[in-house]
C-alpha cells in the first residue's frame, strides 16, 4: 500500500441546520420520525397489553410464536420462572427478535440516524455535532450482528406462515370442530406473510449469505440465482420494510379490534 | 420561447466570496452550463467554470445547484424553479481554488492508497484468463463510474467531519468494491477496508446513491456488500469457522 495520503484540506464545518438546499430537506426524516416514533409508541403499549391479542383463529403477529400466556399457547401459561416484579405479557418473550432485526437493518439505519439523530439531518445539511465515531467503534459496531437477527427473521416467517394457516381453520359449534374458511381477518394475517417476507427476503445480509460473498458466479450458479432473487426483493427494500411495518400495526389493530368487539370480521366462505 | 432567469453564482477565490447575481435569456432545452456558460460570454468573463464533454462523461462541472450537488450539464433548467434565483456554487467538501473550481487533488492522492487489481495465476498457457460473462457483468456497474466525485462531495462523513485521513469515501470504496468483487483478483483487501479506508464511519445514508450521476447503486451494490464482507471475517465467528470469508 502507498504512503499515506497528507493533504491538507480546510476545515469548513457548517452549522446545524446551515444548507442552500431550496427544497424542503425536513420533510422526508420529519416522516420517518413521526411514523417510526408512533410505531414504537403503539407496539410497546401493545405489546405489554398482554389480552385481546387472539381472535377466533387469528393471532396479532406482536405475540407471534405464542410460547407462553395463553390456553393456546406452545408452552403452556404464564412460565413460573418469570420475576413477579416484572410486567408480564406473552409479546415480551418474542418481539425483541423482530425489533432487532429493523433496528439493525441497513434501510432503517440510515433512516433513523438521520431522523432521530440528525447525523446528517438530511443529505448536504450541517449537523448539530462535531465529533462523529460512526459504525466503527462502540455502540454502534453492534449493528454488525444484523444478519444473526435476520436468521431469527427468517424463522419467524415460518410461525408467521404457521399462523396464516390456522387463521384459515375456524371453530364450527354447530360440529364442534374446526372447518375450513376464510375472514377477512385472514386475508390480513396473509398480507401480513406476504409483504413480511418481502421484506425478509431483501434483507442485504440474506443477499450477502446467499450468494453475494461468492467471487465467481459462474463457479456457483444456485447461489447466483438465489443472489438475483434476493436482489429483486432488496431493490424495493425501503418499500417492504415501510409497508410491512406499517401492516403489522395494523394486523394487531384488526386482530385487537375484533377482541375488543368493536369490529366484525366479515366471513367470506 | 425565451424567458430570463436569475443565477446566485458563488464568485471569490481562496480569500473569501460571495454569490452575485447574473440575469440571463433562457431557451427551451436548455441545461444549467449552457446558463453559466452564456453569463461567462456576456457578463463575466473572468468567471472560473470547469467543464469539459457537455454530456455526463467528464465529471468537469460538479457543483452544487441551489444545494444539491450535481453535474451543470447533465441539470435541465426546466427541472428547476425559475421564480427564485438559481444558486449555483462549488463543491464544499474540497478546497476552493476560484469560482465554481474546486481541488480534487485529495481523490486521486487518496485512490494511491487503494492495493493494485492483483490478478490471479493465467488459466491459459499463452498467460491469459478466462472470466464469465456473469462474473464481468457484476462488476460493470463500478466501472461506470466517471469520478465526479459528487459522492464524495456530499458524503457527510467527509463535509460535515472532515475525516479526510480515516474515511476513504464512496467513490473509492466502489473503487474497491470493483476489485474485492472482481473474478480474476486475489488481493486480501478486507483489512484496508476496515482500518486504512475506514468502512465503519459509513452509516448508510444513502447521499452518495442520490446524487451520482450514473445512477450506480453505491450503497447497496458496493458498501454495504462491502460492509457484510468485513462482518464475515472481523464480526460473524459463524463464518469464520465455516469458511465464508474471503
Amino acid at each position: 500500500m502507498a504512503a499515506p495520503v497528507r493533504i491538507e484540506i480546510p476545515s469548513r464545518p457548517a452549522h446545524f441546520g446551515q444548507t442552500s438546499r431550496t427544497d424542503p430537506w425536513w420533510a422526508t426524516p420529519t416522516v420517518v420520525f413521526v411514523v417510526l416514533s408512533a410505531f414504537v409508541v403503539y407496539s410497546i403499549w401493545a405489546a405489554l397489553q398482554g389480552q385481546d391479542y387472539r381472535w377466533g383463529p387469528y393471532l396479532s403477529p406482536l405475540y407471534s410464536p405464542e410460547l407462553f400466556g395463553g390456553p393456546q399457547a406452545w408452552l403452556g401459561g404464564k412460565p413460573m420462572w418469570w420475576p413477579h416484579w416484572l410486567i408480564w405479557s406473552p409479546a415480551i418473550l418474542v418481539l425483541w427478535a423482530p425489533a432487532g432485526l429493523r433496528v439493525t437493518c441497513y434501510y432503517y439505519r440510515g433512516a433513523y440516524y438521520k431522523a432521530f439523530w440528525a447525523d446528517p439531518p438530511s443529505c448536504a445539511v450541517g449537523e448539530p455535532r462535531q465529533s462523529y465515531r460512526g459504525e466503527n467503534s462502540f455502540p454502534l459496531i453492534m449493528q454488525n450482528i444484523h444478519r444473526y437477527f435476520m436468521y431469527l427473521g427468517v424463522l419467524y416467517l415460518f410461525f408467521l406462515l404457521h399462523d396464516a394457516w390456522e387463521g384459515l381453520w375456524f371453530l364450527n359449534p354447530a360440529v364442534g370442530h374446526r372447518v375450513f374458511g376464510l375472514g377477512v381477518g385472514s386475508i390480513v394475517l396473509i398480507v401480513d406473510l406476504i409483504l413480511l417476507s418481502g421484506y425478509t427476503f431483501g434483507c442485504h445480509s440474506l443477499r450477502h449469505l446467499v450468494g453475494g460473498s461468492v467471487k465467481q458466479f459462474s463457479a456457483c450458479p444456485v447461489r447466483a440465482r438465489l443472489f438475483g432473487c434476493a436482489s429483486a426483493f432488496n431493490r424495493r427494500h425501503m418499500v417492504w420494510a415501510w409497508m410491512s411495518l406499517c401492516f403489522v400495526a395494523f394486523t394487531d389493530i384488526y386482530v385487537r379490534l375484533c377482541a375488543t368487539g368493536i369490529w366484525t370480521d366479515w366471513r367470506i366462505f | 420561447m425565451t424567458a430570463t432567469a436569475t443565477f446566485s453564482i458563488w464568485r471569490g477565490d481562496l480569500q473569501g466570496g460571495k454569490l452575485v447575481d447574473y440575469q440571463t435569456e433562457i431557451v427551451q432545452g436548455m441545461v444549467v452550463l449552457d446558463a453559466v456558460r452564456r453569463i461567462q460570454a456576456d457578463q463575466a468573463n473572468d468567471m472560473a467554470v470547469r467543464w469539459n464533454c457537455k454530456a455526463g462523461k467528464c465529471g468537469s462541472c460538479a457543483t452544487e445547484i441551489n444545494g444539491k450537488p450535481r453535474l451543470m450539464c447533465m441539470t435541465r433548467l426546466s427541472d428547476l424553479s425559475t421564480t427564485q434565483p438559481i444558486r449555483v456554487e462549488p463543491m464544499r467538501t474540497f478546497p476552493h481554488i476560484r469560482d465554481l473550481v474546486t481541488d480534487v487533488s485529495w481523490n486521486f492522492a487518496k485512490k494511491r492508497t487503494v492495493r493494485k487489481f492483483n490478478p490471479r495465476k493465467p488459466d491459459a498457457a499463452d498467460g491469459t484468463w478466462r472470466m464469465a460473462q456473469i462474473d464481468v457483468d457484476r462488476v460493470q456497474e463500478f466501472r461506470k463510474c466517471i469520478e465526479c466525485f459528487l459522492c464524495q462531495d456530499v458524503c457527510h462523513v467527509l463535509r460535515n467531519h472532515q475525516l479526510f485521513d480515516e474515511y476513504i469515501g464512496p467513490r473509492l470504496l466502489v473503487y474497491d468494491a470493483a476489485l474485492v468483487m472482481h473474478p480474476l483478483d486475489s488481493d486480501q483487501r478486507l483489512a484496508d477496508l476496515r482500518h486504512a479506508h475506514g468502512i465503519g464511519y459509513c452509516n448508510i445514508t444513502k447521499c452518495c446513491t442520490n446524487v451520482c450521476p450514473e445512477e450506480i447503486k453505491i450503497t447497496d451494490n458496493a458498501i454495504i456488500p462491502l460492509k457484510e464482507r468485513v462482518v464475515d471475517l472481523y464480526f460473524d465467528p459463524l463464518t469464520r469457522l465455516f469458511g465464508g470469508a474471503r
